[in-house]
């Protein structure tokens, strides 16, 4: 490049000016034809060994042993590969790297397997609409799929989980908020118990449900007492999970609050709940998920029925998972079947709330979607302009025009 | 003209003592803390109710049977013999077979979160990881009976056959000969961990990459800038700086392996008797003998079934605190040194 500036003489500085076009960025990782060759020649081999040995030299058979000994040829045969050309250092380097891919691959596999085999199983039941909205009062073990559903189950579930959720969200939200907001020796101690009780077994739970409400109250199964084991088993969830949410809610806006002049209340419903709202919500949805698709605790409580029951407070109701547990206890096809399209519904409830939990939890406290943030502008616009409508002489109310 | 600053121009001493600053509370904030205190307050009294009842109920039991609770076998409580040695060596086997399946998964997909991916495709992985921790027991209870206990037999048979040696993994009958046949295979302890094993995997791994991603990246940079490779990198700075985290997430695990019951029990085959043959068909675990025996039970057995969950739940108690104490001194290291 060629300085022109005169003034570099005088001792000034000067930034240079390229003169010819930068070229294009060049990738710092460069991946070689080499290395495609290492990796494919391996895959290759690994799938070729376990083939060899599968059926051909050896006795072993079944698909889990041929992944498992094909994974280990693999890892033989890249390690030797990359040996060929290249140090220790970097045939560690190399392997590690397939090693921590493999087990993600594996993991992530299984997710997708389990998932997959779960509808695949249930696609029977699952095509048919009454499967939706019959009960299974009237479905025998012998009848086909297109009698009975799973209403009464999903009607179960959804009345279970409301009255969990109306116990624990005030109750856990409160409490998150007195550990947080209120503290002192009190607070360490409720914080200590909760943290305790999220190491409470879930059947442990029920067995507390049952033994308590049911042999000492209601001497009945119901809706209701499975919705308190729910309850206990939820609500350190929620507790824990509030509590680090508002753990992140930045001091400064408490303080800023604080020096307004504004009381502790204030402070916590108008700066500290409002800001980690997003966050609450994602905890709550996420406890409900785990609440959802907890069986043990309904076991104990619930009790089984086959028709549609809406009184949680009489007699048994049965809900999803244990609607699942139930049918795959019978021998006959339709109804496991049966059994695995109630677990895919099951599983797309939890998906759903999953999804919605990402989607209202994926900011930080105190970031705004793009809707809030206009209705914010709008709402401190009109506050001001009422501000500038009662002083209209103050130059501080003055409104600037935002470019 | 100068000016001479007399003795008593000067203001008095002040004492030197600090105000006393002390704030009034309104009305509504003294509503506040009573409100906020009382929920505390009914969450501990809900929890303490729980341990409690848990413990007077079980006391009936354990006064009764003494110490051999912990070393009987069989569970009769009707006739005053039970204990809970088969099913609590029940639930450790599994745990610890879970442990040995999500440990090497877990570490190593935490690692490929934290320091292989990246963008977008870190930020779907991580979300997937949660996710798979949302899935219901009951659906991988459905997939470890009805397609894992199949597919997995050959592996179980081959295990024994080749290492029967090792007693462990051995498959003998009665007279201690050993034996292929596949119906000594299914509903073993070694399938039932290893579904188990999936499902903590999430939870480990969560706290695990958590811990990983707070390695300060000055050190990172320093040991890329002394020409390490990125395993090199990982094992001088990742994996001492997580240290805590990956033994604090397995416990965490473990813990959560414990207490597992509707997989459990939809796969084993209930015993009571001590089985050291993992890969043999026949176990047991203290929540699937809950839920196995609850509906049954006198007021005695209930009693007795109360015992058995409140050791549970002292076992995973003790795991669950010194697990999070283990992540919340690394943290605090990590924070200070970074």
């Amino acid at each position: 490049m060629t300085v022109t500036d005169e003034r570099t003489a005088t001792g000034a500085t000067v930034l240079p000016r390229p003169t010819e076009p930068i070229g294009p960025r060049r990738a710092l990782h460069a991946w070689t034809v080499q290395e495609s060759f290492d990796l494919g020649g391996a895959a290759l081999g690994g799938a070729a060994i376990a083939t060899l040995l599968f059926g051909r030299f050896t006795s072993m058979y079944g698909g889990i042993g041929w992944v498992v000994v094909a994974l280990l040829a693999f890892f033989g045969t890249y390690a030797l590969l990359v040996s060929l050309h290249s140090d220790r250092r970097q045939v560690f380097d190399r392997l590690s790297t397939a090693l921590v891919i493999t087990a993600g691959v594996i993991l992530f596999g299984t997710l997708a397997f389990v998932v997959v085999y779960t509808v695949v199983r249930g696609a029977p039941a699952l095509v048919h609409l009454n499967f939706y909205v019959q009960t299974m009062r009237l479905a025998g073990p012998l009848d086909p799929l297109t009698v009975g559903g799973i209403a009464h189950a999903l009607v179960g579930t959804l009345i279970q989980i409301s009255i969990a959720l109306a116990i624990t969200i005030p109750l856990g939200i409160a409490t998150a908020v007195f550990l947080n907001e209120v503290g002192g020796p009190f607070a360490r101690f409720v914080r200590t118990v909760s943290d305790a009780m999220t190491a409470l077994p879930s059947v442990v739970a029920g067995l507390f449900i049952f033994a308590s409400v049911i042999q000492l109250f209601t001497h009945e199964r119901s809706g209701f007492a499975a919705a308190l084991a729910i309850t206990v088993m939820m609500l350190p969830i929620v507790i824990r999970s509030a509590d680090v949410v508002l753990r992140l809610v930045p001091n400064g806006l408490r303080e800023a609050s604080y020096a307004m002049g504004s009381t502790r209340w204030r402070t916590v419903w108008h700066v500290v709940l409002p800001t980690s709202r997003s966050g609450l919500a994602t905890a709550v949805i996420l406890g409900a998920a785990r609440g959802l698709g907890e069986t043990s605790p309904v076991l104990l409580t619930s009790g089984v029925t086959a028709e549609m029951k809406t009184n949680p407070f009489s007699g048994p109701m049965i809900s999803m998972p244990l609607q699942v547990f139930d049918l795959v206890r019978s021998p006959e096809p339709t109804m496991i079947a049966r059994g695995f399209g109630t677990a895919a519904v099951l599983l797309a409830l939890v998906l759903i709330l999953f999804a919605i939990a990402r989607v209202i939890g994926g900011r930080g406290p105190g970031e705004l979607s793009e809707r809030q943030r206009r209705r914010v502008i709008t709402r401190s616009a009109r506050a001001l302009a009422e501000i500038q409508s009662l002083h209209p002489a103050d130059p501080t109310t003055r409104l600037e025009e935002s470019p | 003209m100068t000016t001479v600053l007399s003795e008593s121009m000067l203001p008095p001493e002040a004492p030197a003592r600090p105000r006393t600053v002390r704030a009034r509370p309104t009305g509504s904030d003294r509503a506040f803390h009573a409100v906020a205190r009382s929920a505390g307050g009914a969450t501990v009294g809900i929890m303490l109710a729980v341990g409690l009842f848990l413990s007077i109920r079980a006391k009936d039991a354990l006064s009764a049977s003494g110490t051999s609770f912990l070393t009987e076998q069989q569970w009769s409580p009707e006739t005053g013999t039970f204990g809970v040695a088969s099913v609590l060596f029940g639930t450790v086997t599994i745990a610890v077979i879970a442990l040995a399946v999500a440990f090497p998964l877990a570490l190593s997909t935490a690692l490929l979160l934290s320091e292989v991916a990246t963008g977008p495709v870190r930020r779907l992985l991580v979300s997937l990881v949660d996710l798979m921790a949302a899935v219901p027991s009951i659906i991988f209870g459905l997939w470890g009976v009805y397609f894992l206990q199949s597919a997995i037999i050959p592996v179980s048979r081959w295990l024994s056959s080749t290492f029967g040696l090792i007693p462990i993994l051995a498959v003998t009958d009665e007279s201690g000969a050993s034996v292929t046949d596949a119906s000594f295979f299914t509903s073993s302890a070694f399938i039932a961990g290893i579904v188990v094993g999936l499902m903590v995997v999430p939870t480990t791994t969560s706290v695990m990459r958590e811990a990983f991603s707070q390695a300060p990246s000055g050190e990172r940079e320093g040991a890329y800038a002394l020409g390490s490779t990125r395993w090199g990198m990982i094992r001088a700075v990742v994996l001492p700086f997580g240290k805590g985290g990956v033994i604090g997430g397995t416990m965490l695990g473990l813990g959560r392996a414990l207490g597992e019951t509707i997989a459990v029990y939809m796969i084993i085959s209930p015993i009571f008797a001590i089985n050291w043959q993992v890969l043999k068909t026949g176990t047991n675990s203290v929540s699937a003998l809950i839920a196995l025996r609850y509906g049954e039970a006198s007021d005695f057995g209930l009693s007795a079934l109360m015992a058995a969950g409140l050791v549970l739940f002292l076992l995973t108690l003790v795991i669950n605190f010194s697990a999070s104490s283990i992540v919340a001194r690394s943290r605090s290291g990590a924070q200070s040194e970074g």
